[in-house]
This record gives C-alpha cells, structure tokens and sequence, in this order.
C-alpha cells in the first residue's frame, strides 16, 4: 500500500488495516507459495511425529553445534530470499528501457533493492559468520561449548526473530524504500510515514541484540576457554580471526543500535537528531552508521579469511606461511576498520584535507588484506596441493577478490570517488569482494566442514558444477557493472533512456541466471550427499588430514567434542600429535559436566518479535504489555539456579566405544 | 585454562576432568557488556557534542538547568556506590542481614535519584522544554535518560536480586550476580560523572 496521508490509529489494531495486505499479484503469488510450504512443512513434521524431536534436540538446544547449524540453515534460506530480490531487479533493468516501464513500480522496486542489501548483510552473511564461528570455535580450542550456552541459544533465536520481521513486511504493509542504510531524511517521518522504514528498524534492533550478545560470548570463550598448552599464539587462525571479528562486533554494533535509537525517537517522538530543521543534522547519522558500517565490512570478511588459511594449509599439507605475520595482519585490519569510515562519503562536503586523511587510510589498510594474499600464495608454493572443493573455492576467492580489492583502492582515492560515487561502479566492487570473499568462503568452509558436523563429505561432481555455474556467474554478471559504472551509470535506477546501455544489463542478467543456475547445483549437492550419506561417509572423523583439533573428534562430535581434554603443544595440534603417532585413550572415563537445554530462547525472542511488530503497527497496549512480559520472564528465568546436567562416565564409555568399532571397521 | 601445568610433551589430554571454576566467564563477560553499553553511551556523548549547541531559537543549557536539582541528584547517586560498597564488604563477611539492609539502602538512593530526575525532566517538558524543542534537547533528554532508564532497570535487579538472596542466602551464584550487579551500578556512577561534568556544570557555563 502506497500512504500519503497519515492513517487515523485505532486504539484496537493501531494503524493495522486489511488494506495492509498487499493487492500486487506477484506478492500475493509468494505468499501462496510460502504459506503452501510452510503447511507442507507442518505437515510432514506432524506425519512423522517430529515436533519433540526438534523441540528438545534444536530448538531448545545450548549445544554450540547444533546451534552453529541452525544459524547456517537461516542463512542459506534467507540467500534463497535474497537472491530472488537480485533476480527481480536484473529482471526489471533489462526490460525498462525504451519507453518501457519494466514490471516493478517505483514503490515495489525501491523495496525490492532495499530489502535485498537488508537481508544479504543482516539475515545472510551474519548468520553465516556467526554460524561458522559458534561450530568452530569450540571445537578447534578443545573446549566442550561457549563460555555462555545460554546466552547462545538465545542469540539464535533474536537472529531468527530479526528474520521473521523482515520476512513479515513482504506480507504486511510494507518495507522501508530508503537504501539498505535508510539515510535520513528520506527516512525520516514526513518522507515515508508509513510502516516500511520501522520494519527496518525493528529488525535490524531485534537481530542486533543477537549478534551483539554472540559477539562477548564468543570473545569470552576464545579468550578463557582454551584448552591447556595453547597459548594465543599457538590458536589456530581462524580462532584469531574469530576473535578479532567477535571484537569488531561488540565495539561497533551499539553503535548501531544507538543510531536506530534515535531514528526511532525522531519517527516515533519527533526530536530533531536527524531532521533538517530545529538544530538536527542529517551528517550524523551518515557518521554514525558508517562508524558502525565499515568495522561491519571487516565482521563479514575476517571470519573467512580465516577459513582461506586453514584451508590453504591443509590441502597444501604443510603449516601455514607467516603465521604470525597472518596474526598480526589480522589485529592492524581489526584496529585500523575504526579510522576509514569516511570513505563512504568522500562526496559530502568534508573538505579535502579530511578526505585525504580517511583516502590514506584507506589505502594503509590493503597493506595488511595483500600481506594475507601473499601468505596463502607462498603456503601454496611447494605444497602439495590437493584440488578438493575447498581448495578451489580458495584459488577462486584469491583471484577475484584480489581485483575487488583493487577497484577498492581505486575508491579510495577521493578525486576518483567524486566520479564513481553512488555508481554501479561501487555496485560492482562491494559484489565483487563479498561474493568473491564472502560467499566464496562460506561454501569453501561449507565443503571443509560439512564432512565434520555431519559425518559424510558433500558430492564432488554436482559440487563442482556448482562452482563453475557460481564462479563464471559471478564475472558475468557484476563485470558488465564496472564498465556501465564508469559510463556513469548509478546504482538505483529503476528505467533508463539511454539504449545503447541494455546490452550490458542483458549479460548481467545472464549472469545472474548462471547463479541461479549455480545456487541450484548447490542445493543439488547438499541433497545427493544426504541421499548417498553411505557412499560418502567418513569414519575416521579426519577426511582432509587435518591440521587442527576439530579433526580430532569424531565426525559427527559427540555432544561434549572431546571424551578428554586435549593438550596443545604446538599451532597445529592435530597435526602435532598425529606426528607424535598419539593413541586416542579408550579407557578412564570420567562423568563429563555440560550445561542443559532451555526454552527461555526462543520464548523471550517471541515475545521480543510480538513487540516488535506491536510498535511498528502502533499497537500501544500489545507493546506494552509485550514488554512487561519480556521484564517478567526474563526475571522469572533468573531464579532457575539448576541449569547443568551431568553425563555419567558409562554413557560417555559407549559413545566412545562405539567409535572405537567404527574406526577399527574404516582402517 | 590455557596455563600449562607441567605437562609432559608426550601427554596430549588431561586424564582428570579439568573443573574450571563455575562461571568462571561471568565477570569477564560482564564486563565485555559493560563496554559496549559504554560505546552506546560514548556515542549518545558525541551526538551531544555536536548537537548540544543547536538551541533553534530556543532555551540554552543556562535557561533550564537547576544546579541545585542535579548537585542533590548526583549526591544521591555517588552515595548509592557507596552504600552498594558496604553491601558488598558485608557479603565478603558473610553477614547477610547487613548485605540486605545495605542493598536496601541502595535502591532507596536509586530511587530518589530516578524521582529527582523524573521532575526536572517533567518540569521541562511543562515549561515547552521538551526533547521535541530543539536538538540540543533532544540530544539531552536521550543522553540523561538513557541512563536513568539504565538506573531503572538496576533498581529492578537489585530488587530480584534481594529476594533471591534471602531464598537462597549468599550462594556461589548469588555472589557472583551482586557482583555483576555492583560493577554495573558503579559503571552507572562514572557515567554520571560525565553526563554531570559536560552536560550541567559545562551548560551553565556557556
Ligand atoms: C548472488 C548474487 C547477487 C546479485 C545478482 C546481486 C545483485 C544486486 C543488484 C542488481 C543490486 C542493485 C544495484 C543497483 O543499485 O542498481 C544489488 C545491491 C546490493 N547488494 Fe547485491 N546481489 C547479489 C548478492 C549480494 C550479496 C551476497 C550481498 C551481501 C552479502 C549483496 C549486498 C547488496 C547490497 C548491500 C546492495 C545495495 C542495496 C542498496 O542499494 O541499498 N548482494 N545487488
Ligand atoms: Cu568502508
């Protein structure tokens, strides 16, 4: 629903009328379809009788495993979510020429475009991080879980609930038009007063109290939990890259949340923090939420960093090239993503001498980015190189993101920004790093540890279809963005005049064609891998020979990861100890402590999502009493002291016993 | 965990179960919290800097600001640190009448201040001095609420907190929550300091 005019609030629904439904066939269409899914899910959930099933052994779960799977199932389906928002608008750029007004009217294209960057940063790319680091991380310092499992559990679900809200306004009024970073004033109250720009908020408010909360749990953990001998410099690298990330994360995302805050206060209250009149200054927030958004660019790409350095140097088979110069890359690019925020807007009015500060900068912080490049390429040098799926989605990353570093850098120089500022030149760059860093990462440590979690590894052949369709999708459809960018095309546009440009959106399109094409080979992937899980099945719990201790345990890990607490003696430590032929113990075992599930998760993030909703709609007593409950509940949580369980010494005999059979059966 | 307790170079486990102390994280994690609920007011700070002199045509710091009000207020307040202090030396001693009583007088302080506060911000809002008035108030009322919104939701926890240590007396867990509790209340202190120092003294200056 388009609104001009402020709709008069009802004391009962607020501001929630049918006219929120939206009347567009093609959402009316997905809703269906959605709806249709959701019922075949309940069904098949109620055939099998699975509802305690996922009640006690995943929703309820404070198993940091089972919780980093749940986060990376939330990011693949959101990428589905995501990806059709990229489809549609190459779509629309195709057809709108000439005359032709595509399909998608300005209101529906504008959230389309918003919506995408919304849910591929907060609802894709975080959980996939924070899903890899939750299973990792313990794992590789040879602890049993986060330092808080609680607090975990409920993380998860805040992201989730962050998720549902996004995924409501598809359905119900609508989503903000404003850009992913909803620049005020255009999101301010008067330029769209209706409920798009609070969906925005709300989600990204819910969600943020997740990831901030993941963020010191994960900090708490990597910096108390790990196991004896190793000392932080014997900490596998993406254990670093984790902690430097879950650093970034809890340094910066409160600025997030204070931002919104007063975005909130001015739609909501009406203060003057970011209007144009009566003392605001619309430039704050654009500071303010760069503060937070460029330390967010390095949260999304460390983690994976790490993930190129273990994968590099497992399918190399030797140790990692520079691991303490990898280290220290690593805390310059953590520290210095605080001092280049201005990069963003080198266009608005700083003046040169500020812009030639945040410009150098910018360009000292690719001195670290190619030292990581280099320490990969001479990890290679003299390996024995295995080309598995990992490895090649490794050599993928380094040859493309290494050329979305360097449109980087070109950016980086204001004179040059001045041109390609807010073009489809930056539309490129931003892609070619995240897909080509991000996404090229996730799948390469989705293909690493997937053998790990799940005790089979993913099919080869369908495997690489996947890559070829991704890898050559990817150049197809973001080069012809470079070159329409220095013809000073910008990015947003809905129609456009001039004919001889549709060529270049027509091979984008083809382009984003082949990703779909490669997106569905994945998918392919995960189910052939689940059909043959025999064929492919691993029983030594080390398929890659690894180099780290997640390879240590078995495949999938028993509950409590290790039946004994490791000892580390060198970076490597299962490399270490293979060398030093260590014999797992297949005695002694002693009652092992592990915290219980809980309920209070997922229930205070409904509660949390009902709120939400309530103050978008301007429900005022659902959102109050919503509050109170939150009060309420999370008090009457507090006085639950008993929140651990033991599992007795004969138990964690069998579970060992039983893959001390396995292995003798694999050797 | 990490610190290597001689171990040979051939071990590689621990035969007996390590048992880290029971929430060993906690006071590390806490305070890891109070940091990024510091950056939040960090920033509410800079929004002042730079908002707090845009008075558009309206009241200044020195029009509004009662520096009797906020010296009463701030008394409160740095006396509260000092009553919670006395809770916690009694909890060390084991005395548990006396923790309460101090706990008690602690949340009394707190909420004198939180009525105090509630006044001053009432009566602007009476004399057209609301945050709606220009983006120096509005930078300030977000600046002094947030953190008496912060004291608020202290005062409830030091109440959940009394209750639960008469039910359950000065238990491990419960230690360590007043613990948490007096770090955040003190961490309240500072910030006032601040919000004090740059907002009150600083405005009537101008
Ligand atoms: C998978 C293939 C993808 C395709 C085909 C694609 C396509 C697009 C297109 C066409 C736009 C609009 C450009 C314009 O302004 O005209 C866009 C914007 C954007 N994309 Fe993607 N994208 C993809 C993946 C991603 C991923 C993985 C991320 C981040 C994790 C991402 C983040 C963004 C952001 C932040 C924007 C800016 C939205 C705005 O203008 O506010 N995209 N993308
Ligand atoms: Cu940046």
């Amino acid at each position: 629903m388009e609104q001009t005019a402020p709709l008069p609030v009802s004391p009962i629904f607020g501001r929630l009328t049918l006219d929120a439904i939206p009347y567009d066939p093609i959402v009316q269409a997905t809703f269906g379809v959605v709806v249709l899914g959701a019922l075949a899910v309940v069904y098949l959930i109620q055939r099998y009788r699975l509802w305690g099933y996922l009640w006690n052994e995943w929703i309820t779960t404070v198993d940091h495993k089972k919780i980093g799977i749940m986060y990376m199932i939330l990011g693949f389906v959101m990428l589905l979510r995501g990806f059709s928002d990229a489809i549609m608008m190459r779509l629309q750029q195709v057809m709108a020429f000439g005359g032709s007004d595509g399909y998608l009217n300005a209101h529906h294209y504008d959230q389309v475009f918003t919506a995408h960057g919304v849910i591929m940063i907060f609802f894709v790319a975080m959980p996939i991080i924070t899903g890899l680091m939750n299973y990792v991380v313990p794992l590789q310092i040879g602890t049993r879980d986060v330092a808080f499992p609680f607090l975990n559990n409920f993380s998860f679900w805040m992201t989730a609930g962050g998720a549902v809200i996004v995924m409501a306004s598809l359905f119900l009024g609508e989503f903000a038009q404003t850009g992913w970073l909803a620049f005020p004033p255009l999101s301010g109250i008067d330029s769209a007063p209706y409920v798009g720009v609070d969906y925005y908020i709300w989600a990204l408010q819910v969600a943020g109290v997740g990831t901030t909360l993941s963020g010191i749990n994960l900090v708490c953990t990597i910096l108390k939990m790990r196991a004896p001998g190793m000392n932080m410099m014997k900490m596998p690298i993406f254990s670093w890259t984790s902690l430097c990330t879950n650093i970034l994360i809890v340094a910066s995302f409160p600025v997030l949340t204070a931002v919104l805050v007063m975005l909130s206060l001015d739609r909501y209250v009406g203060t003057n923090f970011f209007t144009t009149d009566m003392g605001g200054n619309a430039m704050m927030y654009v500071n303010l939420i760069w503060i937070w958004g460029h330390p967010e660019v390095y949260i999304l790409i460390l983690p994976l960093f790490g993930v190129f350095s273990e994968v590099t140097s497992t399918f190399s088979g030797k140790r990692l090239f520079g691991y303490t110069s990898m280290v220290y890359a690593t805390v310059v690019i953590t520290v210095l993503a605080y001092v280049v925020w201005l990069h963003h807007f080198f266009t608005m009015g700083n003046g040169a001498s500020v812009n030639a500060f945040f410009g150098i900068t910018t360009m000292i912080i690719s001195i670290p980015t190619g030292a990581k490049i280099f320490n990969w390429l001479f990890t290679m040098y003299r390996g024995r190189i295995r080309f598995e799926l990992p490895m090649m989605w490794t050599i993928a990353f380094m040859l493309t993101f290494t050329v979305g570093g360097m449109t980087g850098v070109l950016l980086a120089v204001p004179p040059a920004d001045f041109l390609l500022h807010n073009s489809l030149f930056l539309v490129a760059h931003f892609h070619n790093v995240i897909i080509g860093g991000v996404l090229f990462g996730t799948f390469a440590a989705v293909n690493y540890w997937w053998p790990k979690a799940f005790g089979f590894t993913l099919d080869r052949f369908w495997g690489k279809v996947s890559f070829w369709f991704w890898v050559v999708g990817f150049w197809t459809a973001f080069m012809p963005l470079y070159i329409l960018g220095l013809m000073g095309v910008t990015r947003r546009m809905r129609v456009f005049d001039d004919p001889s440009l549709q060529i270049w959106f027509g091979i984008a399109g083809i382009g984003a064609l082949l990703i779909a094409l490669g997106i569905a080979a994945m998918l392919v992937q995960f189910a052939v891998s689940i059909w043959r899980r025999k064929a492919l099945s691993d029983e030594t719990g080390d398929p890659w020979d690894g180099r780290t201790l997640e390879w240590a345990t078995s495949s999938p890990p028993p509950e409590y990861n290790f039946a004994f607490t490791p000892v580390v003696h060198a970076t490597d430590a299962w490399a270490d100890m293979k060398a030093r032929n260590y014999a797992r113990p297949t005695e002694g075992f002693k009652p092992i402590h592990m915290p219980a599930n809980t309920s209070a998760g997922v229930i205070l993030s409904g509660i949390s999502v009902v709120l939400a909703m309530a103050l978008i709609w301007y429900v005022w007593w659902l959102a109050i009493l919503a509050f109170l409950a939150i009060i309420g509940y999370a008090i009457y949580h507090t006085f639950d002291y008993d929140r651990d369980c033991n599992i007795p010494a004969e138990e964690v005999a069998q579970v060992e016993q039983s893959r001390t059979e396995r292995l003798s059966g694999a050797v | 965990m990490s610190a290597m307790p001689d171990i040979p170079r051939t071990s590689f486990h621990l035969e007996e179960e390590p048992h880290p102390p029971e929430g060993g994280s906690t006071m590390l994690g806490f305070w890891v919290y109070l940091m990024s609920d510091c950056l939040i007011f960090a920033i509410l700070f800079a929004t002042y800097g730079v908002l707090g002199g845009n008075y558009a045509a309206g009241p200044a710091p020195s029009d509004l600001f009662e520096l009797e009000l906020v010296a009463i207020n701030t008394t409160f307040l740095l006396v509260s640190s000092i009553t919670f202090g006395f809770a916690m030396l009694s909890m060390m001693q084991d005395r548990l009448r006396s923790t309460l009583i101090w706990l008690a007088v602690t949340g009394a302080f707190g909420i004198g201040f939180l009525g105090i506060e509630l006044y001053e911000f009432l009566h602007l809002i009476h004399i057209g001095a609301g945050p709606q008035r220009s983006g120096f108030l509005s930078a300030f009322f977000l600046l002094v609420g947030t953190h008496g919104l912060h004291v608020f939701f202290g005062v409830i926890w030091l109440v959940t907190l009394m209750v639960q240590v008469t039910q359950r007396g000065l238990i491990g867990a419960n230690r360590r929550r007043l613990m948490c509790l007096s770090m955040f209340w003190h961490f309240l202190d500072v910030i006032w300091i601040g919000v004090f120092t740059f907002v009150y003294l600083l405005g009537m200056l101008q």
